[in-house]
């Protein structure tokens, strides 16, 4: 069982207690623990259960690259799943449960999946639920969906309690990872007087040398980096921060920090994480190596970790993995382990060292401690399910045969090192096989390069594949001058900090333990712990012509769990080049992507959210609509009033009352989210001859024009009135929140195409605030209030006028969207308000009814009218729409016109608008089809129409629709059947989509 | 992700203000062209592992649209430019075909 140590512990204050739960269960630790040393004090090994086979799992690893002691940690809004207990410092109150298992950690019922296993091979759920198709998604995805995952989802109505921030910051020299090998890089870049930025992802610096203890520069190591933090600490030009990993490294020196500043301090004030956003000329990954497991039958039984691993729970946290640990290994490091526990007084029975001629000094060393070292031998099973009871003992030559077997409750493995390459590859840095050592290293020819071609990213130490102390110093501090020199400074020269020889016999790559297991064995030797892959899983996926390592992975799901395979990926392709009989360079790696460990979701949003996750745009009525209880509807970031419920109607009510006064008397609308701009040269009129697909150059001044704008494929894009304003100057009007799009298409087309023409824009939308007075008492109430002739005579259907109104400057555009009289009146945005209210005032004898965006999109559906974004998807052509008359024919060209020629565009099948009038009066769901007789190539019924705007008609006191309606013009009085959402039809006939005063006399008095 | 400096106003800027926009260099077809031809211009694109011509607008700065040159694979920026012209300048030329022998705008356009 684990425990604490009588003593020890370099990282954790004894002195200190701290309290925790898990499961429920109180439990204590010391200060300076992670989450896993405390559970693995408290004797708790089993920490979670695996994906699929939900087994029993221990910790492997002591670090960021664990797979298995995953935790939900926190309650409340500070719940957060898939927490990595070996990363999570304890903190006094911390509380977290296990994942992925029902009913108990101790007892789960999806462990029967382990039994099935035979069953559930690589690719189970491809070639399993794909048959039959309709199973799929009522009965299969639906089960899956409930077994699978690992922690809990957050509750969907619980906001984040924390805060998090974002941080620009600018670099000359980064360095990612603050062991000695970032320690010494930093102090060899810093001498040059460059700016240098350290980032280690821990709460302590040095990394993992002062497990292995030595000296350095004749002091031991801890001393030495005490000193090298104190003197980058003192420089001015140096900044440290420790909590906070390197993520990713990107394009041009860009490169994101992580840092956790709270989550070991709860209760402390401020952001919990802040993501570091910064731009560097060099950037240092100092990133250190990873341990790699040993692939044996039974690798996954809790007590099984990483020899690394069992000597840091020893050294850093006084706790010990069991009392007899096996330690098994292809290379010298992990006797280190085994010494270590022999000197701290636990009991190492056997070291099984699969080289047969063994390791070096020591190897020595250990057995002068009376350490059984047996050579060439290997694991052949772990005994034991829910923790380590023994192992049984093979020759790694063999296939498996049992020579012995030992009692022990923990084993250590090694399978060597790989350097933690991850950084230099996210920017496209290239590998090289090392075959002495067995990794990949960075291919120093072929690093990522910045803007002028140059390599930007450096790699320091073990993750350049210098793993020994004495070798790493050295590669650090060539990193360290070489940065600041290719940043552009001279560094001074900087002395190699000075590491005794530690002479190692050669490693020798053991990619499956015994090297001829029998298919039982290798269905039971895991690479990728976390989501359950296994050595024949790789082997089979090979076997099925998965040669790709990028196809084996998808296949098998080998690192794609949270740990993305830090453990699992060079085992794992070492696996697939031997089922392939290809050398491990030429399978190479898979895709190494940011970041290098999960980051939170709220660290990427960062202050982006609430009230400034988007800015909110308001028009100059915007206060009084509020006073005035609108229903707010939000289009693009504008806000606009749906409609204004009056004591205690509903919003449909409001709706239909605000149609029916408008129709009746007098509507007031708040207009001034119409996109405005102004479009004004020598070379104008020719230019919005191209723009839209009407001619706007023959437009007379003082008239309006209503205009279609088509993309370069021929979709109609927006629409909207143009008024010419003078000879030179038009006005073009777009849809609410097409402003922007549309005066950035204009630019686009003006600076990259059409260069040479004479012709300025302007978006002038918030300038002015424009309120539509519509109905039929429209012209009475701008005559009250008096200052302009707006008579039929003087300002005629489709002409607008300048004058000022009530004493208000105002230009009026006698246009109308709704079928009435109707007056659009533009002002000065500062004097909106005070016109509102006075139109208001005024209009009070003829119940002037303020209305918002439902009431304007039915009264405009009445009369047949289309709206962007309703009749219109991107796919919709003007033809499609019966809008051929706003089309010219005399035009050569046309933005959109050759498009409107290719085959797909003339077709006559092409669906065509028209009205849709349900049998039994009833509203049609939006977007329901109307069903054609047989079936399409997939199996799906044909289809002949859709609606596009459907709404109840307070006017006509019945659903009326718009549709789009295969050969539909020809089709009038013909019924079709409109699905519904119950799944029933309901007969709609094919009318005239003019539903009200089709001879247009209401507008035109 | 990249920087670029906008060559109209000089600013060198990242993904907080510069907007892609695709191929440079297109050359527009209108009515008269050829369905093949214009089929081309609307959805054909190169995508090259190498030197490559795009157009980028400065979206939250100045708001003009200019071209870059730059190496898909390596990320090095040979120039921006103007985006008035029809083919990069002779100067963009210079710099790439420097840098990358054997390179000329005759096989790319």
């Amino acid at each position: 069982m684990s425990t604490r140590l009588a003593t020890g512990g370099r990282l954790t204050d004894r002195s200190k207690p701290m309290s925790f739960r898990f499961n429920g269960q109180n439990l204590r630790g010391v200060q300076g623990d992670t989450l896993a040393s405390a559970l693995l004090a408290s004797g708790q090994l089993l920490m979670g259960r695996s994906f699929k086979y939900h087994r029993p799992r221990g910790p492997v690893a002591s670090g960021a690259e664990e797979p298995n002691a995953l935790v939900n940690l926190g309650q409340g809004a500070r719940f957060e799943p898939n927490q990595r207990a070996t990363t999570t410092e304890l903190f006094d109150g911390l509380t977290a449960t296990s994942q992925n298992h029902w009913p108990s950690l101790n007892f789960d019922v999806g462990a029967v999946n382990t039994h099935l296993s035979r069953f559930l091979p690589a690719g189970f759920y491809y070639k399993m639920f794909i048959h039959p198709r309709p199973l799929w998604k009522h009965f299969y995805e639906p089960i899956i969906r409930r077994s699978a995952g690992l922690g809990a989802a957050p509750d969907a109505e619980t906001v984040d309690a924390d805060t998090y921030e974002h941080f620009y910051a600018f670099t000359d020299v980064l360095i990612l990872g603050g062991g000695v090998a970032g320690l010494q890089a930093a102090l060899g870049a810093a001498g040059s007087g460059a700016q240098v930025l350290l980032l280690e992802q821990s709460a302590d610096w040095g990394g993992r040398t002062p497990v292995d203890g030595g000296e350095i520069d004749g002091k031991p190591v801890q001393d030495w980096i005490n000193d090298a933090v104190q003197a980058l600490g003192n420089m001015d030009n140096v900044t440290l921060r420790n909590r906070t990993m390197g993520a990713g490294v990107y394009d041009h020196g860009y490169a994101l920090g992580y840092e956790r500043l709270n989550d070991h301090a709860p209760e402390a004030a401020g952001p919990r994480h802040r993501l570091w956003r910064i731009r560097a000329r060099q950037i240092v990954t100092a990133t250190g190596a990873i341990e790699r497991p040993l692939s044996f039958a039974g690798n996954d039984v809790p007590g099984v970790l990483l020899a690394s691993a069992v000597r840091d729970y020893v050294v850093n946290y006084g706790v010990s993995i069991g009392d007899r640990t096996v330690v098994v290994t292809n290379n010298d490091d992990a006797y280190r382990t085994a010494i270590c526990l022999q000197e701290h007084g636990l009991d190492v029975p056997v070291i099984l060292d699969a080289r047969p001629q063994g390791g070096g000094a020591l190897m020595q060393q250990a057995e002068a401690l009376g350490i059984r070292v047996l050579r060439g031998k290997a694991i052949a099973s772990v005994q034991g399910s829910r923790k380590v009871t023994g192992v049984t003992i093979c020759a790694q030559a063999g296939e498996g045969a049992v020579l012995e077997t030992i009692a022990c409750d923990a084993v250590a493995m090694s399978g060597g090192w790989s350097p933690v390459v991850h950084l230099w590859s996210h920017c496209g840095g290239k590998l090289v096989w090392d075959e002495q050592q067995a990794f990949f290293r960075p291919d120093l020819g072929k690093a990522p390069t910045g803007h002028d071609g140059t390599p930007f990213v450096i790699p320091a130490g073990a993750a350049n594949g210098y793993i020994h102390l004495r070798d790493t110093l050295t590669d650090a501090t060539t990193a360290g001058v070489s940065a600041a020199t290719a940043a552009g400074f001279k560094p001074k020269s900087t002395a190699v900090p000075q590491a005794p020889e530690q002479p190692e016999a050669p490693m020798m790559a053991v990619w499956l333990m015994p090297q001829g297991a029998n298919v039982a064995l290798r269905a039971k030797a895991w690479l990728d712990f976390q989501n359950d892959v296994k050595v024949s899983d790789i082997q089979l996926a090979a076997q099925e012509g998965y040669e790709s390592v990028e196809h084996a992975k998808r296949y098998t799901t080998l690192g794609m769990a949270t740990d993305q395979g830090k453990l699992s990926n060079i085992n794992g392709l070492a696996t697939l080049s031997r089922a392939l009989g290809a050398d491990i360079p030429s399978v190479g790696t898979t895709t190494f992507r940011p970041p290098y460990t999960p980051i939170s979701m709220g660290a990427i949003a960062g202050q982006a959210r609430g009230e400034i996750f988007q800015p909110v745009r308001e028009t100059p009525l915007h206060q009084w609509h509020q006073s005035h209880a609108a229903h707010w509807e939000p289009v693009g970031q504008w806000r606009r009033p749906y409609c204004f419920p009056q004591g205690g109607e509903t919003v449909e009510q409001a709706v239909q009352r605000e149609v029916i006064a408008t129709r009746a008397s007098l509507g007031l609308l708040d207009a001034s989210t119409l996109g405005k701009i102004v479009v004004k040269g020598p070379d104008a009129g020719r230019f919005l001859d191209m723009l839209y697909t009407n001619m706007m150059s023959t437009l007379p001044v003082g008239k309006c024009r209503y205009g279609l704008m088509c993309s370069e494929n021929g979709f109609l894009m927006d629409d909207g009135v143009v008024a010419r304003i003078s000879d030179d100057t038009w006005l073009c009007h777009t849809t609410t929140g097409g402003a922007e799009r549309i005066h950035g298409h204009m630019e686009e087309w003006l600076q990259t195409e059409w260069w040479d023409w004479k012709v300025y824009t302007a978006n002038v939308t918030e300038q002015y605030a424009q309120i539509a007075v519509v109905g039929p008492n429209a012209r009475k109430l701008l005559e009250k209030l008096g200052g302009m002739d707006v008579s039929k005579d003087a300002l005629p259907f489709m002409q607008w006028s300048d004058g000022t109104l009530a004493g208000i400057p105002a230009r009026i555009f006698r246009i109308s969207f709704s079928g009435e009289l109707s007056y659009e009146v533009a002002v000065p945005a500062s004097q909106g308000l005070a016109l509102w209210e006075m139109l208001h005032a005024a209009g009070a004898e003829w119940n002037a009814t303020a209305y918002g965006t439902e009431a304007l999109h039915i009264l405009r559906a009445e009369k047949g009218f289309i709206m962007i974004g309703d009749e219109t998807d991107g796919t919709v052509i003007p033809q499609d729409l019966g809008l051929g008359w706003a089309i010219s024919k005399k035009k050569a060209d046309y933005i959109g016109k050759r498009a409107q020629a290719r085959s797909h565009m003339t077709d006559p099948t092409r669906w065509q608008l028209v009205g849709l009038e349900t049998a039994d009066g009833s509203v049609l769901p939006d977007g329901a089809l109307a069903a054609a007789p047989g079936k399409n190539a997939n199996g799906q019924r044909n289809t002949q129409g859709r609606v596009t705007s459907t709404y109840h008609s307070p006017t006509l006191g019945r659903g009326i629709a718009m549709g789009l309606v295969l050969n539909g013009p020809e089709r009038m009085g013909e019924t079709l059947e409109f699905s519904k959402l119950d799944g029933t039809t309901v007969p709609t006939k094919i009318v005239n989509a003019v539903f009200f005063d089709p001879e247009g006399e209401k507008q035109n008095v | 992700m990249l920087i670029l400096e906008c060559p109209y106003c000089g600013v060198k800027a990242e993904e907080t203000e510069l907007h892609g926009g695709g191929e440079a260099h297109l050359v527009r077809r209108g009515p008269d062209s050829s369905d093949d031809a214009f089929e081309s211009y609307l959805f054909q694109r190169q995508n090259p592992k190498g030197v490559h011509f795009e157009r980028w607008r400065h979206a939250y700065g100045c708001g003009k649209w200019f071209h870059a040159a730059r190496c898909t694979a390596t990320l090095e920026v040979f120039g921006t430019y103007s985006a008035q012209v029809s083919e990069p300048p002779q100067q963009i030329r210079d710099r790439i075909a420097a840098r990358r022998p054997g390179w000329s705008w005759s096989d790319q356009g």
